[in-house]
């Protein structure tokens, strides 16, 4: 009975998972074929993708290497990138915190983006899921997104060196996470966090350790805030 | 060209404080709720630093940090295509397609 449920639970996890493989397949090309332009081998580029499973720092660790920042700056600003992920720990714990501590270690260590979003909406959903089903929901949506995430690491990766020469890659980078960003931008604090942080970090460009990204975007996060502060204030 | 060490030590330094980061609540925490005025802060975490990361990249990636205009109109379109459409992928094809319109194109 519980091997039937928990394997029902898994398999409707793949189920949910198996659209977002459009979303992580690209960006896992991109990240590897801007990896390989900066000089990265093919062991390298694997291996950061596998230790570190998380696109937009990753793509935000590489271009602050290739801008010679020093290596703490990088760390603490693609860590911030990442930030959101602790968010997404917290609002899991409720859901999975009674889960055997040996899962937790792997529920954490896949914790991105889609397995967080997929699997809160369905606990949310379906309260009387038990932990063990969780779990195995949880996983089920994480399988194809971790395939695809490292095949397409790959596979950017060997097509890396092979792309003509001339083709604007460097702007790839913005224009992705532009596109990230946008659909985000839908209320006052969210557009005055964004708005914030372009000023700010347009006006710390010139700041030495590529320090001028912490600035905008710790100022944006201030911002954000206040923003909603102030509106929750005012309709009260 | 990035050095190996340099290299290494990122991709360990990321990989460990990635997992904390989201070992943090599961594994320490446990369901003690989390102080609002840091919950509201981390709300705003990717809205504030990816377009800071972004902006220097879009309005002064020209020789001497000069404004290159094919630039800042492909990643006006990727903006204004993304928030009107909700969607990743139209705005990721608004931006590509403008600025190899304006690379090629216009020269």
């Amino acid at each position: 009975m519980t091997t039937t449920t928990t394997k029902s639970a898994y398999l409707a996890g793949l189920r949910d998972g198996a659209p977002f493989v459009l979303v992580a397949g690209p960006f896992a090309v991109l990240f590897g074929v801007l990896a390989t332009e900066a000089g990265l081998n093919l062991f390298e580029v694997m291996t950061f993708s596998l230790v570190v499973i998380a696109g937009a720092a990753q793509f935000t660790a590489l271009q602050l290497m290739q801008d010679n920042a020093p290596t703490v700056i990088v760390l603490i600003s693609a860590l911030a990138v990442n930030l959101r992920v602790a968010m997404y720990s917290a609002a899991l714990t409720p859901y999975l915190g009674a889960a055997p501590l040996w899962q937790r270690v792997f529920v954490a260590y896949l914790l991105v983006d889609q397995s967080y979003a997929l699997s809160h909406a369905r606990f949310e959903a379906v309260p009387q899921m038990s932990v063990a089903e969780r779990v195995a929901y949880y996983f089920g949506s994480c399988t194809l997104v971790m395939i695809f995430w490292f095949g397409c690491s790959y596979a950017g990766a060997a097509l890396g060196t092979a792309l003509p020469a001339d083709l604007p890659l460097d702007f790839a980078l913005p224009i992705a996470f532009l596109s990230m960003v946008a659909p985000m931008l839908r209320t006052l604090p969210h557009l005055t966090a964004a708005v914030t942080a372009i000023i700010l970090s347009l006006l710390a460009a010139g700041v030495p350790h590529s320090l001028g990204l912490l600035i905008g975007g710790i100022g944006g996060m201030i911002a954000g805030a206040q923003a909603e502060l102030w509106l929750t204030r005012r309709r009260a | 060209m990035i050095d190996a060490a340099t290299l290494w030590t990122v991709i360990i330094g990321l990989g460990v404080g990635s997992f904390l980061l989201r070992f943090a609540f599961l594994g320490f925490v446990g369901d003690r709720p989390l102080p609002d005025w840091m919950l509201r802060h981390l709300r705003y975490t990717a809205v504030a630093i990816l377009p800071a990361l972004c902006a220097p990249l879009v309005a002064l990636s020209g020789d001497g940090g000069t404004t290159e205009p094919s630039r800042l109109i492909a990643a006006l379109a990727t903006l204004i295509a993304g928030a009107l459409s909700r969607n990743v992928f139209v705005g990721i094809g608004a931006g590509t397609a403008t600025l190899l319109a304006m690379v090629y194109l216009v020269g």
